[in-house]
């Protein structure tokens, strides 16, 4: 598997920080729509669903829905709920605070996040 | 008082009609069904049901639609309903009734509620076949098998009631002729004037209406059946089908055997307390009934309170065993009554004859239009009463100004909108005496009262604490615009906001879009949303619903039309973002549209080649197509440029939009079928197809009235007549089923479609978010009528408008998939990951079940939580 990255843009990149410390580029910061995720593939095996909103904050969270297994939260729909960015799952509807990972809908379930920058 | 023949002390009701039912209700709501034993005989073969409804059956609603009795209610109060088994006769010595059944019962208190029988006047050939009277679910049902071989049919009497029958004659397909002894129709309601625009706008809808002549003869033919009548001037109105409706006649006669006092024209003769006046233990209530003030009410508004004034009067009997001063009474009541005949509005209401002294009439005519208003108004000022023909709008207000001098000049109203300023008289200018729901006596305080005391907020929590607008339903209106009133009044915050975002509704928002063609959510949300959203991201809510509605108008309002273009993109729900219907494990189904279910061979096996070459797992959908699951992001364009090559297009399963329209085989291959219903619903799938609306749509055409392909259930519903279509909406399967209404008979295929293009265009435009259109017909004010009056009658003067939306949206409409697959930034968009585009989500994976495919969640379910799902799915795919 090739975790093969387009080099065509000289614009940011997306960066992802990892376990180790170490930032790992996951796109162009062009690729990114507000209001829409993408999902990408971390040399771990695991996903990340990583999002940016209008006013330009970027934000990185684990792809997949807790409630349900599925890698699907990139493909979720987000918005601001008392200030705060959250991303609402496509499957059964539980909303995730983007910055914690807190889920708002059970208070027992978070989701990792990951500590992302444009660079 | 004597000793009681049984321990537990006995109430016996004869008659379970109307006011019957509201008198057990009654009894219940004063404890009396705890301390007596209740046991009621019922003559007809089912409990009591809605009689003022009853031509409703015609239209669509089946005799267990119109039934009042709860059989929770009779069951929880423990009440011995005999349904079937009338009473035969009354000692009133030995205190029993005896019934058809041979059962012997014996009574504390027996209480006669029989109604009326219709009266069939004696000319000769009355009892021929073919000859009906109009009063019962069973005189319909024997109307409705009849009407099948009749092609004529004739009303005797040109009231109420025969305007009712005439308008179910008429509705059955038969040519209609409505013969009456006045000379103008609804004489007891409406005067000369009212008359002369009622029959104008009936002779209109096709009927003939001969007044001024009587009925002599019934002619029969060979076989004893009808054929004809002769009338009073000599000639002869040849006809298959009679109906009675000459009157009515108390049914008296079980009270005339056990002695009991009867009026000189009929009717058991009762006191202010509905007792009768022969013997303490009897009472009499409802049609049945000789009132104190010697009347015989034929209403069923007076029947209630009379049934309130018995159970009033038998509690105060059994709390002192005997009555005392201060009882209840039932002393008259109002005769007012709205009606729609024939599609025609008709009110009349208090002294609407202008019989008290000195009293003046303001009036205004066009009997062009159909319209006659009139009131009346005493020397005072003070509002008497009125007759209302053609618009009767203004009824509920007007009737609870009635008595009192109205706040503003009676003539402005009964002007009509736009000639001069009409007044709007809201009902907040009514005083709390004012009775807004004459059908239950409740006054605009007892409604202010369920709003302040009670703490209900809608309008059905008021309808169910005060019974208000649960009669004949006339009041509706008013009710909605008082409890809304009195919530704001109260400083209760009536949200009826979208969402945290949005402050308005849906259609509402609709209205924004539509009016400032706004384009963007982001604009919508930085200019109309509430303070503290602006400048945020919306929501999950607002997001899809706004997007649907800029979707919807898309053509008016210059935006471009295709979900994924620009911002669209990102309002979309992910089904909508990817073309597709999301599945539990992450993958997508692909449902190519088939319209009306018909489907060639050769597409069939490009169906089949799919699915078996990309490992799609396939089944035959509910909504007569092909559903082909599993398919991961990244095939979906794929299989989609094979599935657009061999001409298929989107079926939208994913949109909330047009799904399917099903379809019988039809005229063209079944025996019973009268048109082609394929061929419809396939112009009908296909002129609404892609059309965004506030919830998924689906309608379904049949051949003919066996409904093979349940059309009823459907938002719009059609099913073919010999002489057309006829058009039901507001149908449901799912969570709520409701069976859809009537909204236009023998339609031709042009009406058809115009009459479909307005009624979902005025949905789309006033439904709220998620409401499909059977909540959406039940939710709004004056529901079905009020629909069948704009998107008919045109009363709002939309129409036009409403047409060349929907003209812009079929003209305007591209296959979504055709244009995805032509669009590369569209496309890269289809991939499982932004940094290994060709790389599967390995999360999606399957094992085989019954020769196919499913998807392969070993550790998940639904609504239950692994305990750490990521690492055992690491685990799993670590094992792969
Ligand atoms: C595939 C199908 C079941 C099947 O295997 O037959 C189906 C499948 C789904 N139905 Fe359905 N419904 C299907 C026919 C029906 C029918 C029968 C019909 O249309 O004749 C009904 C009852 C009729 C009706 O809608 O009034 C039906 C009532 C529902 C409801 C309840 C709607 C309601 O108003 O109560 C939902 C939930 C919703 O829409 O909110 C629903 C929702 C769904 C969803 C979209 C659930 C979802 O969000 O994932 C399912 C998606 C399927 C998919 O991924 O492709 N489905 N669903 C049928 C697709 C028909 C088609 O060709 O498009
Ligand atoms: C088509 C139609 C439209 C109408 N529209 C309106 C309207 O718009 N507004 C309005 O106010 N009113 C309207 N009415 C009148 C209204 O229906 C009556 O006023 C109301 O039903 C009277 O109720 P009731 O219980 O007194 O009599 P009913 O409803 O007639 O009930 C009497 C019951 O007693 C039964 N019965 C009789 N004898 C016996 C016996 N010996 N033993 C047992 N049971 C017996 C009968 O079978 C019947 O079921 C309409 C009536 C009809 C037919
Ligand atoms: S609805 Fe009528 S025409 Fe259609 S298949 Fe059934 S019986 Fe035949
Ligand atoms: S007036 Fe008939 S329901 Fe209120």
């Amino acid at each position: 598997m090739t975790l093969a990255l387009e080099t065509t843009d000289t614009g940011l990149k997306v960066r992802i920080r990892l376990a180790d410390g170490t930032w790992f580029a996951v796109c162009d910061l062009s690729a990114l729509l507000p209001g829409r995720g993408v999902a990408a593939l971390l040399p771990d095996g695991r996903q990340a669903a990583v999002f940016t909103d209008r006013t330009g904050g970027l934000y990185a969270v684990d792809n997949r829905d807790p409630f349900t297994g599925a890698a699907v939260l990139s493909r979720g729909l987000t918005g601001t709920r008392a200030g705060r960015p959250f991303v609402a799952s496509p499957l059964l509807k539980q909303r995730f605070d983007l910055e914690t990972g807190r889920c708002l809908d059970d208070d027992a379930v978070r989701l990792r996040t990951y500590q992302v920058e444009a660079a | 008082m004597s000793t009681a023949p049984q321990a537990t002390p006995t109430i016996v009701l004869v008659g379970h009609g109307m006011v019957g039912q509201h008198f057990l209700e009654a009894l219940a709501e004063r404890g009396l069904t705890a301390t007596h034993r209740v046991v009621v005989l019922c003559e007809e073969p089912r409990p009591a049901y809605d009689r003022v409804q009853l031509t409703s059956y015609f239209s669509g609603r089946s005799p267990e639609d119109l039934s009042v009795t709860d059989p929770r209610f009779i069951e929880e109060h423990g009440i011995e309903l005999r349904v079937g088994d009338p009473a035969e006769s009354v000692d009133r010595e030995a205190r029993a009734v005896t019934a058809r059944s041979g059962l012997v019962v014996g009574y504390d208190v027996l209480v006669l509620a029989t109604g009326s029988s219709p009266f069939v006047p004696p000319v000769p050939g009355r009892d021929a076949e073919g000859c009906f009277v109009y009063r019962t679910v069973e005189d319909l049902l024997a109307i409705e098998e009849y009407a099948k071989k009749a092609t004529t049919g004739a009303v005797v009497g040109g009231g109420l009631l025969g305007l009712e029958a005439a308008g179910a004659l008429d509705g059955l397909g038969l040519t209609s002729h409505i013969v009456e002894f006045a000379p103008r129709l609804m004489p007891v309601q409406v005067d000369e004037g009212g008359g002369a625009a009622l029959l104008r706008t009936i002779e209109d809808r096709g009927l003939t209406v001969h007044t001024g002549v009587g009925t002599q003869e019934i002619v029969t033919g060979a076989d004893g059946s009808v054929t004809g009548m002769r009338l009073s001037d000599g000639s002869e109105l040849a006809t298959d089908l009679v109906v009675f409706s000459a009157g009515v006649r108390p049914r008296d006669q079980l009270a005339r055997d056990c002695g009991l006092t009867v009026g000189e024209r009929g009717g058991i003769a009762v006191d202010e307390q509905c007792r009768t006046v022969a013997d303490p233990r009897v009472f009499a209530i409802g049609e049945c009934a000789l009132a104190a003030d010697g009347r015989v009410y034929g209403l069923v508004a007076p029947g209630y309170e009379q049934a309130q004034t018995a159970a009033a009067v038998i509690a105060a009997d059994a709390a002192e065993g005997a009555g005392g001063a201060g009882l209840p009474a039932f002393t008259g009541a109002d005769l007012s009554t709205k009606l729609k005949l024939l599609g025609v509005d008709v009110a009349s209401f208090g002294d609407a004859h202008g019989t008290t002294d000195g009293c003046l009439d303001v009036v205004y005519s066009d009997s062009r239009a159909g319209l006659y208003k009139k009131l009346v108004v005493g020397g005072d000022g003070i509002l008497l009463g009125g007759i209302l023909v053609g618009d009767a709008e203004a009824y509920g207000t007007l009737r609870a100004f009635t008595g009192s001098v109205p706040p503003v000049p009676p003539e402005s109203l009964v002007l009509p909108a736009g000639a001069g300023a009409p007044a709007q008289l809201g009902p907040s200018a009514l005083p709390d005496g004012a009775v807004v729901c004459s059908c239950h006596n409740v006054t605009k305080g007892a409604v202010r009262g369920a709003v302040a005391e009670h703490g209900c907020t809608t309008v059905p929590e008021v309808k169910k604490c005060t019974k208000a607008g649960t009669g004949c339903g006339s009041c509706v209106k008013v009710l909605d615009r008082l409890v809304t009133a009195e919530l704001e009044a109260s400083g209760v915050e009536v949200d009826r906001g979208l969402c945290g975002c949005f402050a308005q509704s849906r259609g509402e928002l609709y209205e924004i879009v539509r009016a400032l063609r706004v384009t963007s959510h982001r604009d919508l949300l930085d200019r109309h949303g509430r303070e503290d959203a602006r400048g945020g991201d919306g929501c999950e809510v607002c997001k899809p619903t706004v997007g649907s509605i800029i979707a919807s108008l898309a053509p008016v309002i210059g935006a471009s039309g295709h979900v994924l273009d620009g911002e669209q993109a990102a309002l979309q729900d992910t089904n909508d973002h990817f073309l597709a219907n999301l599945q539990r494990n992450g993958s997508y189904s692909v449902v190519p549209r088939v319209p009306g279910g018909e489907i060639a061979p050769e597409k069939l096996i490009v169906l089949g080649e799919i699915a078996r070459d990309f490992g799609l797992y396939t089944k035959i959908t509910g909504g007569q197509r092909i559903d082909m699951f599993g398919a991961r992001v990244e095939q979906l364009p794929v299989i989609w440029a094979r599935l657009v090559d061999a001409g298929f297009e989107s079926g939208h399963a994913y949109g909330k939009s047009l799904r399917t329209v099903k379809s019988c085989v039809g005229r063209t291959w079944c025996r019973y079928g009268v048109q082609d219903s394929v061929r419809m619903a396939i112009d009908l799938e296909l002129r609404y197809r892609g059309l965004r609306s506030p919830h998924k749509l689906k309608s379904a055409v049949s051949g003919c009235a066996r409904e093979c392909a349940e059309a009823r259930s459907k938002d719009f519903g059609v099913i073919a007549t010999s002489h057309g279509w006829n058009l039901y909406v507001g149908g449901n399967g799912g969570a709520t089923p409701r069976h859809a209404d009537l909204l236009a008979q023998d339609l031709s295929d042009a009406e058809l479609v115009r009459l479909v293009d307005r009624f979902l265009m005025f949905y789309i435009r006033t439904a709220d978010r998620l409401e499909r259109t059977s909540t959406w017909l039940e939710r709004i004010p004056g529901g079905l009528d009020h629909v069948r009056d704009v998107v008919v009658h045109d009363s709002l003067g939309i129409c036009d408008e409403l047409e060349a939306q929907m003209r812009a949206h079929v003209s305007h409409y591209r296959d979504e998939w055709a244009e995805t697959l032509d669009d590369p930034e569209k496309l890269a968009r289809f991939v499982s990951f932004v940094n290994a585009p060709g790389t599967p989500d390995p999360v999606v994976g399957f094992v085989p079940e019954r020769d196919q495919m499913k998807p392969d969640l070993p550790l998940l379910s639904i609504g239950m939580r692994p305990a750490q799902p990521e690492e055992a799915a690491l685990e799993r795919n670590a094992r792969r």
